[in-house]
């Protein structure tokens, strides 16, 4: 199991756009991925839950992510999440 | 005649033929059927159809609008395929056995009240309109209805009585002069893209889909948020001129860009944007501000469970300065407590908060918050022309005692050998005691910055949102302007600039008054800058 935690800078959190673009990506990963925000986990392949986690400017995105391409699925989560929020 | 009013999004004057939009109604029943499995295979067909439909249309924004607007046929694919939807969806089809559309409409529902409720989040809340989007998107593929909008050649003022967000980006916007919708709200997506588009647009008016308006004349007064069906002669005499005049302003506004800001007899003075986030510096720059005159960093700070660290907000200085590009930037320090509250700060709560613990005041109470900001702003100021200023400043010793903290954290960066810049460093006068000592702030400083607003509330001791205040106040008090020609005089002696980033500053009325006093810089909302430096230009 890998965990990282990443502090959204994106003004309007993550909206709906990039929203669908991690989506796409963690869906691309065989391991479980939930995304945890003030409390609130999703699976982080399913757009809609992410985006009913309303991840505002500030707050903490918190990753666990299980499975045998964990590793792989941390570092491109973690490159998206600087690139795009 | 009728006459109609609304919520104005986009500025302007249309008058053309007026083109209603009904759109076509889709059955919802919520009958109980037979055959689930046939019921849900027509879903799933259904959806196939819809996803392919805003593929279609996908490519055909490309070029037309932004790529971020374009973003939002892929999202609504995405929203199609999401299992969240399509659980909701199975679960009306297999366990309520609903029709399909009932079923779909049921689904769209349930996702749109889950996100209308999320009031503390004016984005989230519109995307309820998303989820009606797409589920009438698959009910219209379920009935077959095809509901395509055909535009005449010659361009019309729309009116509809809502527009989804795909209606609104599909919709080919040149042959729109105006849009009027019934519902909507300032956020909603037809708000936004009339905005981007430069599109004269009225929403929230309430307006009724009458087949008899269909093809009359119409004229949508952007200006002041009216709709008229069949003007009579002498409004649509009135509104011709008007949108006359207001064009051609809006043109000669346009030629000023790029223009420098003097006077006849040759004196230049600064125009500078005031701007709250990374978003405003690009509009300043849109409105050709010749620099950033109060760029208030609370945005890093504001609704948020934690502080801001070193590294975001280096990152968030350094790119206002960057883009910038060698105009200066005036970063104003932590301007919290009072109206502007964090609840990570604990500040105790103050029986009289405007003159409490804040802004600079909690800045050195709290030194080690202050010093990661200082660390960023210095960090930031290897990367562009940063000045930076603190507000609230009532005496010497504070100042002094800022300056000290300065160099300590000058030194812990230079010692761990990292880059600095040489930043202009200066001091809000906001209160009538800064004013009055400006003489020996003058000698500490580069610059000076009057607030107007808080100088304004604490010269007359009047709390600025207090309505029944009204009679009262007089914001060109003789108090203040003495406050202020005493500042410029001290600050001058010097050799300090002072500019007026208040309320003030984009005063009209004001603006030949401050430039005879000597203010060398004005800072005002980006929309204000080209129709100062008009005025500006036309000064002996």
């Amino acid at each position: 199991m890998v965990e990282f935690s990443y502090v959204i800078k994106d003004e309007l959190g993550i909206h709906a756009r990039p929203a669908g673009l991690l989506a796409k990506m963690a869906a691309g990963f065989k391991s479980n991925i939930t995304l945890t925000v003030n409390g609130n986990a999703a699976d982080a392949k399913r757009l809609i839950s992410v985006m009913k986690l309303a991840a505002q400017q500030g707050q903490t995105a918190a990753f666990t992510i299980d499975g045998e391409d964990e590793k792989a699925a941390a570092d491109a989560l973690k490159k998206f999440m600087q690139e795009n929020l | 005649m009728v006459k109609i009013e609304g919520q104005s999004v986009q500025k302007g004057i249309a008058i053309g033929n007026i083109f209603v939009w009904k759109k076509k109604e889709v059955s919802l029943k919520a009958t109980k059927i037979s055959n689930p499995e046939e019921e849900l295979n027509a879903f799933y067909e259904a959806r196939e159809k819809a996803i392919a439909e805003l593929r279609e249309m996908g490519e055909k924004a490309k070029g037309k609008v932004s790529d971020e607007d374009a973003e939002i046929f892929t999202v609504h694919q995405m929203l199609l395929q999401d299992l969240d939807f399509e659980d909701a969806v199975k679960d009306g089809i297999l366990q309520e056995h609903l029709n399909a559309s009932y079923a779909t409409y049921q689904a769209g529902e349930s996702l749109a009240e889950i996100f209308a409720a999320m009031d503390d989040n004016a984005y989230m809340m519109e995307r309820a309109s998303d989820f009606r989007d797409i589920a009438a998107r698959v009910i219209r593929k379920l009935q077959n209805i095809e509901d395509k909008l055909t535009l005449p050649e010659t361009p019309v003022i729309l009116v509809a009585d809502d527009l989804s967000p795909t209606e609104t980006i599909g919709i080919d916007t040149s042959s729109v002069l105006a849009f009027v919708t019934a519902k909507g709200s300032m956020n909603s997506h037809t708000a936004i893209l009339a905005r981007s588009l430069g599109i004269t647009t009225l929403v929230n008016t309430g307006v009724e889909l009458l087949d008899e308006y269909h093809g009359k004349l119409g004229i949508v007064d952007g200006l002041s948020g009216r709709f008229f069906i069949d003007p009579e002669e002498d409004v649509l005499y009135h509104l011709q001129t008007e949108k006359e005049q207001y064009e051609e302003e809006q043109k000669a506004l346009q030629e000023l860009i790029g223009v420098e800001t003097i006077t006849r007899s040759g004196r230049k003075i600064g125009l500078y944007a005031n701007i709250g986030n990374v978003e405003d510096a690009q509009r300043a720059l849109r409105y050709d501000a010749e620099g950033i005159g109060l760029f208030r960093s609370e945005f890093l700070y504001l609704n948020r469970n934690d502080y801001p660290s070193e590294e975001e907000q280096f990152e968030s200085y350094k790119q206002v300065a960057e883009m910038m590009e060698g105009k200066e930037v005036i970063i104003r320090t932590l301007d919290i407590g009072a109206d502007k509250q964090a609840d990570y700060f604990q500040i105790p709560k103050e029986e009289n908060p405007a003159m409490g613990l804040r802004a600079i005041r909690i800045c050195l109470t709290r030194p080690e918050v202050f010093k990661v900001q200082l660390r960023a702003l210095y960090r930031a100021s290897a990367f562009g022309k940063l000045g930076i200023m603190f507000p609230m400043i009532t005496s010497v010793e504070e100042v002094d005692e800022i300056l000290g903290i300065i160099e300590e954290v000058k030194k812990e960066l230079l010692d761990k050998n990292i880059e600095i810049g040489d930043p202009d460093l200066g001091v809000m006068i906001e209160t009538p005691a800064a004013a009055l000592i400006s003489d020996l702030l003058a000698e500490k400083v580069d610059f000076f910055s009057i607030g107007t607003n808080d100088l304004t509330q604490y010269t007359l001791a009047m709390d600025r949102q207090n309505a029944s205040l009204a009679r009262f106040q007089n914001i060109h008090h003789q108090a203040l302007l003495r406050l202020i020609e005493m500042t410029v005089r001290n600050a001058h002696a010097k050799n300090v600039r002072v500019g007026i980033c208040g309320e003030l500053g984009a005063d009209s009325d004001l603006t030949e008054y401050f430039i005879s006093i000597g203010v060398d810089e004005l800072s005002v909302s980006a929309p204000r800058i080209l129709s100062l430096r008009k005025q500006i230009r036309e000064f002996a």
